[in-house]
């Protein structure tokens, strides 16, 4: 067996003239968390609904777990996960209820099936409200729910489409937690489509950055931040209140220095190379005699590497062409709540 | 995928459909109320002769008495005895024709009656006399029924003088007169016992009428909301086939259409009277035919609806001419004749009237062939059409 869990060809899906995903190609390792991050209508949550086989791809090809897509659709869905972007429960019946209907669809004898609910349930520490109907739940447990509900077939690969949108920050890192335990305990391999960058770098081995129906870059986290700053350059930023043309000139002349941007009369951005860059930046400013007064280490952000790649920023998508309408409509940035 | 797992996917999907519903009080309340409402809403808002009472009717008697014989005087006597009986009437007084158009006008009447002053020298000149009813235009209901119960009391008026002058000149006896005066009678009779009331008429209809509706409405409704709320595609993410969660939310919807038309059933035995004359088995055999009939129906409506409220519009668009042209409410043959070629292409005209048969009048599986026929075809080739359809739908 290959080690490979989902493969992307060309995969592309047209609804009328809009293209929402564009020749999409790319391949997910087994047990690898792979993020798909972008602004809504970037294409993202219409990649997943084709890999899950919710949607039929205009073109190109896919295999998920071995099985191709379109021609073997029924054995793909045996293998896969799903937490959409809308909360798939019955708010009427109760957690255990939801969990066992799911589970009968997919087969699973009542004696398993009993025994591997009560085991999810424990896993989200909500076995005490195993009886207890959705609508009385919080957003936050209705969510553990949720996430349990696409792991009741032991699925070898989960996708999430916005795990945690609409959740409040506790709730947000419970789920968070939950993914990566689902990834580690289980080995399950995990796709997930995020707009915050933060959870994109928090959870993901390598993040897919899509804008516009396009996968724009494809790498770690880190890899990505280096094509802004280089292999081992680093970014510093220095607050000096004395500072001077003669300082700036004198940093600017050391061998290890790339670049030095002075913002305002007391601020500069220095990118330097080497292990050794800020001691050997410290020491040139000390024998100037300049007094540091901070120094800020700057990392650069997914942000910047978006901003870097697509040429503007993650908000500006919104003025783009509208996204069908079953995946939310294109209304910014800014978190959605989540449905229901 | 195997018929076996198909039905047993459809079995889980369906009890949840009902699980669900039976969680919530206000449905399950409402699957009681709302037969109960239809049955009490058409039994009686329907005019019928028992319903009229105390209509204002004014009375003019401007007979003049010949020898203080007043044959008008008779006729106001006779008419207050029927009225004593019946109660149809309010009588008050007026004077002529122009107040009592004048009343009618204000509202206050509904109806006039006058008795003109050479009554009583007519008759006894042996000529008819007259009495002129006015109606109220504006109310063509009531006005015919002031018309009909006027018109009647003035016959039997009539037929007594006839009798009473034939003894007295012919000298026949009471007894024979009646045979002289009208040779032919008629005897009414239904074929099986009892007086039909409205409710008799109706409510096989609405059984039929309901099963109809929790297929057509039902169905685009529970899949479509399912759509909108994003939890289809649990389902559809799972190896379940698409004929199992069509299958289920059709026998959910079933279950619920059988489970009110059996309210239906026992509310018309309970609380109207209405005695079922043929074989429940039939009346059941009927409702799983109708199910069939419209099943291909609500599947091609959800097949075009994607969304929750395009398919409450088509669903209404649909339901209304039906409910009103298949003789559920109005026995079809009082539509005038377009209307009936047109409630003859409703496949609802069939299940009711099959139902109807069974239900008030006895009948057997012959009598109802051709309905059962034409149910059959129905719902055949709308299945036809619609799993295609249906398929298409649902391909992502």
């Amino acid at each position: 067996m290959s080690d490979v869990a989902i493969s992307a060809v060309d995969l592309t899906k047209k609804f009328g003239d809009f293209t929402a995903v564009d020749h999409v190609s790319f391949e997910v390792k087994k047990g690898e968390i792979m993020g798909l991050l972008g602004p809504n209508g970037a294409g993202k949550s219409t990649a997943i609904r084709m890999l899950s086989t919710l949607s039929l791809p205009s073109g190109g090809k896919a295999t998920v777990a071995g099985f191709d897509v379109v021609k073997q659709d029924a054995k793909v869905r045996e293998h896969v996960g799903l937490v959409s972007e809308k909360m798939i429960m019955y708010d009427e019946l109760t957690a255990r209820e939801n969990l066992k209907l799911f589970g009968k669809l997919y087969d699973i004898p009542t004696d398993v099936l009993d025994k591997r609910i009560g085991k999810l349930l424990e896993f989200v520490r909500m076995e005490q409200w195993a009886d207890h109907r959705i609508d009385t739940f919080s957003t936050g447990m209705k969510q553990r729910i949720n996430v349990i509900r696409a792991l009741v077939n032991q699925p070898e690969i989960l996708f999430l489409d916005e795990p945690t949108l609409g959740l409040d920050p506790q709730s947000t890192a419970e789920i968070r937690e939950l993914v990566r335990r689902i990834n580690i305990e289980n080995g399950t391999t995990i796709i997930l489509t995020t707009h915050m960058m933060i959870e994109a770098d928090m959870l993901c081995d390598r993040i897919g950055i899509m804008d516009h129906g396009k996968i724009v870059a494809l790498d770690t986290s880190a890899n990505l931040k280096k094509r802004i700053t280089g292999t081992d350059t680093t970014l510093f930023e220095f607050e000096i209140p004395n500072l001077t043309q003669g300082i700036v000139s004198s940093v600017k002349s050391l061998g290890s220095v790339k670049s030095v941007t002075q913002d305002d009369p007391t601020h500069v951005k220095v990118s330097s190379a080497g292990a050794d860059s800020f001691d050997v930046l410290i020491d040139t400013f000390r024998k100037d005699g300049a007094q540091i007064r901070t120094v800020r280490n700057l990392e650069p952000t997914l942000e910047d590497v978006f901003l870097h790649i697509t040429g503007h920023e993650v908000r500006d998508s919104v003025s783009k062409p509208s996204t069908p309408a079953h995946r939310g409509g294109p209304n910014g940035f800014r978190p959605k709540n989540r449905v229901r | 995928m195997g018929v076996e797992r198909v039905l047993r996917h459809s079995a889980w999907i369906c009890w949840k459909d009902l699980l669900e519903f039976s969680r919530s009080k206000m449905r399950v309340v409402m699957l009681v109320l709302m037969p109960l409402f239809m049955m009490v809403m058409v039994g009686f808002i329907f005019p019928t002769g028992s319903t009229i009472k105390d209509q204002p009717v004014a009375l003019a008697n401007q007979d003049l008495a010949v020898n203080n014989v007043s044959m008008g005087d008779a006729f106001v006597a006779q008419l207050n005895a029927v009225n004593a009986e019946t109660g149809i009437l309010k009588l008050s007084n007026a004077t002529g024709f122009d107040d009592i158009k004048a009343m009618i006008q204000d509202g206050k009447i509904s109806g006039g009656i006058i008795i003109p002053s050479n009554f009583t020298a007519d008759i006894l000149a042996g000529k008819q006399g007259t009495i002129t009813i006015m109606t109220d235009q504006s109310n063509p209901q009531t006005s015919m029924m002031v018309e009909t119960v006027l018109t009647e009391v003035v016959d039997q008026l009539g037929t007594q003088i006839a009798m009473t002058n034939l003894n007295r000149t012919y000298n026949i006896s009471l007894a024979e007169a009646p045979a002289v005066l009208n040779p032919y009678s008629v005897h009414q009779t239904g074929i099986v016992p009892g007086n039909p009331n409205y409710f008799e008429f109706v409510a096989p209809g609405i059984m039929a009428m309901v099963v109809m509706m929790s297929l057509m409405t039902g169905l685009p409704h529970a899949i479509s909301y399912e759509k909108d709320m994003g939890t289809l595609d649990g389902m559809l993410v799972s190896p379940t086939s698409r004929w199992a969660i069509i299958l289920g939310k059709v026998l959910a919807q079933t279950t619920r259409g059988l489970i009110q038309g059996f309210i239906i059933l026992l509310l018309s035995v309970v609380l109207f009277g209405v005695v079922i004359h043929g074989s429940i088995l039939l009346v059941v055999l009927l409702i799983f035919l109708t199910v069939f009939g419209f099943v291909g129906l609500g599947i091609l409506i959800t097949s075009f609806a994607d969304k929750e409220e395009t398919a409450t519009m088509v669903m209404m668009t649909l339901m209304f001419p039906m409910m009103f042209l298949s003789g559920v409410f109005f026995p079809i043959q009082q539509m005038p004749s377009f209307m009936q070629t047109l409630a003859n292409f409703l496949p609802l005209t069939y299940a009711a009237s099959a139902m109807r048969k069974v239900m008030v009048l006895g009948a057997g599986m012959g009598a109802i062939l051709t309905d059962v026929l034409v149910l059959f075809v129905f719902g055949a080739v709308m299945l036809t059409i619609a799993v295609p359809m249906f398929k298409r739908a649902m391909n992502r």
